[in-house]
């Protein structure tokens, strides 16, 4: 009470924890500097890489939903899908020259008619169990399939959509076959969309997806517009699991019934339970792993390679909970107690 | 004149199946109420609650909170109309912090739970009020630890703290010292006891020292309905009352 002007220094503290939680980290920068050093270390495997990133950006969009707002989903396939279609198309007729075929268009086109689709469905995911859940948005999924399936006439059906072509990236970058710009161009996204999604859960917004995670009757009880929350997240997530798609339709000039699979929601949540849920990095890691270890394992045994895969998740999940994140959590809580015993 | 009504109920029923939970109740609170709400385990003292603040809905009757028809108004709208309650079990976020808890209830109060363009922390204002909060508290110490590893008595004293957060009209307390050693018993009691004058509170509270301690008027609750309301004294001296209770406690000032 005796000075008003200047807060105390327990203030002084919580603002600076507070606000130092939204610092970007010296891990962080060292990651971000070694995925744009990859363009240098591994030349040859460009296109694996665009890949992971694209993988990475569908995680990030499961983390959103079920690592920071706790709803289950194995919807994020089919928006991964209708962005891959929805560029596509648009890249196909705009046939390389219009302005229909400009990359950066395609992907807030890809990125919108998912986030449109993704907020319209969203309304079934508010309410029921995480079961309904999972089957709501597995039965969302298979629709999609169904109708790429279906409307050949659009979409090539089975044997996918042919003659996908992006013009230059912002017209000065054309598509090389080495996967140089393809690469480059896919990163850039990823970090710009993660800078976005990082600055978004670091903030009240963030914050209350959490609460809602934690206990709903609480954040009700607090006033919290919970349904209108989750209708936002979800259609976020939507969004950037469409630009994953259509991110994967441009670099690979293509889009087949395989981009809307069911096991594409399926691999993208793997991902993110491997990596660790709830640290918007977890994702990253985990598709890195992922694709990594299917690349390597795929060499050695081409048949086997998601028998290792699964072992690898089985003793994860058992030993260690909240993923590699999870792993590294502990570890460093663990010397820090030695440390400060010392 | 007489004192602005701040919440009401009337006529108000819960069924749940064949059980009649709440009972016809009929009931009112004025501005700077200190009113406690009393009845052996099982009266329905929670379900009332509940059903006034939105949890659940009833079966028929109405409320009113400051004059507003509030019967199908979400706990949500509630809370922003100006009612705020903690919880018989905690309700807590285990996950975050008590002041990531409190900067998120304050957020939500201002209308600013859903600004994702800046981190939390960058209204210093907040980070202030919530600061202030914990030391009302006496809880500064665990400011920044996980809700979910403090003890007890800290996540009962973190719950009134949420609901003060929300700077209500209207606060009701469901056994906010239940469940807490002796000891620590008092400094929630004492928190209570310096809650805001002008705040219309209901206590729901086994422990008859703390009730007697803590009340202006009390209403008994048995098997859903009012059964009796007074002033303590008129409460303690009732032999009805102690029939209630025979056999769980004694009655006395
Ligand atoms: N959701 C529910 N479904 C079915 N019955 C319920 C429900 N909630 C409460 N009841 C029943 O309603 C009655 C009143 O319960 P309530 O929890 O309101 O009592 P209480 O007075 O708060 O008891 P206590 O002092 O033990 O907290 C009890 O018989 C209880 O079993
Ligand atoms: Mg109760």
């Amino acid at each position: 009470m005796s000075n008003i002007t200047s807060p105390s220094p327990e203030a002084m503290r919580a603002r600076a924890v507070l606000l130092g939680r939204s610092r970007w980290g010296v891990a962080e920068i060292i990651f971000w500097i070694l995925a744009v050093a990859c363009y240098w270390l591994f030349p040859t495997k460009l296109s694996l890489l665009s890949e992971i990133a694209i993988l990475g950006l569908v995680a990030l969009s499961v983390d959103l939903v079920l690592g920071y707002a706790g709803i289950v989903t194995l919807g994020q396939g089919a928006f991964f899908g209708i962005g891959a279609y929805a560029a596509g198309l648009a890249a196909k007729f705009g046939m390389g020259t219009s302005l229909w075929s400009d990359p950066v268009i395609g992907l807030f086109i890809g990125g919108g008619v998912a986030a449109v689709i993704g907020f319209a469905t969203s309304f079934l995911v508010l309410r029921g169990s995480d079961m309904t859940r999972l089957m709501v948005t597995l039965g969302v999924a298979l629709i999609v399939d169904e109708v790429v399936n279906q409307m050949k006439w659009l979409t090539g059906g089975s044997d996918g959509l042919q003659g996908v072509l992006p013009s230059a990236v912002l017209g000065i970058w054309e598509f090389d076959l080495f996967g140089r710009v393809a690469f480059v161009y896919s990163l850039v996204v990823l970090f710009v969309l993660f800078v976005i999604a990082r600055a978004l859960v670091k903030s009240p917004f963030g914050l209350s997806l959490q609460a809602i995670k934690g206990n709903m009757l609480r954040t009700r009880a607090i006033g919290m517009p919970v349904n209108a929350r989750l209708v936002a997240v979800y259609t976020v997530a939507a969004f950037y699991a469409g630009v994953a798609g259509a991110l994967a339709a441009q670099t690979t000039q293509f889009a087949s019934p395989d981009y809307v699979a069911f096991h594409r929601s399926a691999d993208a949540m793997l991902m993110l339970v491997f990596g660790g849920a709830g640290h918007l990095y977890g994702g990253l890691l985990g598709s890195i792993i992922f694709r990594t270890m299917q690349d390597v394992l795929g060499n050695i045994t081409p048949q086997y390679w998601q028998f290792w895969l699964g072992v690898t998740l089985v003793a994860l999940v058992l030993f260690v909970r909240g993923g590699i994140l999870g792993l590294l959590d502990n570890m460093l809580a663990a010397w820090r107690r030695k440390g400060g015993a010392s | 004149m007489s004192p602005r009504i701040l919440l009401e109920s009337r006529d108000l029923v819960k069924r749940f199946g064949g059980i009649t939970a709440t009972d016809h109740v009929t009931f009112s609170l004025p501005e700077g109420a200190r009113h406690a709400l009393i009845g052996p385990n099982g009266a329905g003292k929670t379900t009332f609650i509940n059903l006034l603040s939105g949890v659940l809905t009833p079966t028929s009757g109405e409320i009113f909170l400051d004059g507003a028809n509030v019967t199908h108004w979400s706990a949500r709208k509630r809370a922003h109309a100006g009612l705020a309650r903690t919880f018989q079990i905690n309700q807590l976020f285990a996950d975050l912090t008590p002041i990531e808890t409190l900067m998120l209830t304050i957020a939500e109060r201002e209308g600013e739970g859903s600004s994702w363009w800046r981190p939390v922390g960058a209204r210093t204002d907040f980070v202030d009020e919530a600061v202030a909060l914990l030391a009302q508290l006496g809880i500064s110490d665990i400011a920044h630890a996980r809700v979910g590893q403090l003890a007890y008595g800290k996540q009962r004293l973190l719950e009134i703290a949420v609901a003060l957060a929300q700077k209500p009209k209207v606060l009701l307390l469901d056994e906010p010292a239940a469940g807490v050693p002796e000891h620590e018993r008092e400094q929630i009691l004492d928190v209570v006891a310096a809650l805001p004058k002008d705040v219309a509170l209901i206590l729901i509270e086994h422990d008859m020292h703390l009730v007697f301690r803590f009340a202006k008027s009390i209403s008994v609750l048995v098997n859903g309905g009012l059964f009796v309301e007074g002033t303590p004294d008129e409460i303690a001296n009732d032999p009805r009352v102690r029939q209630v209770y025979l056999g769980e406690e004694e009655v006395h000032v």
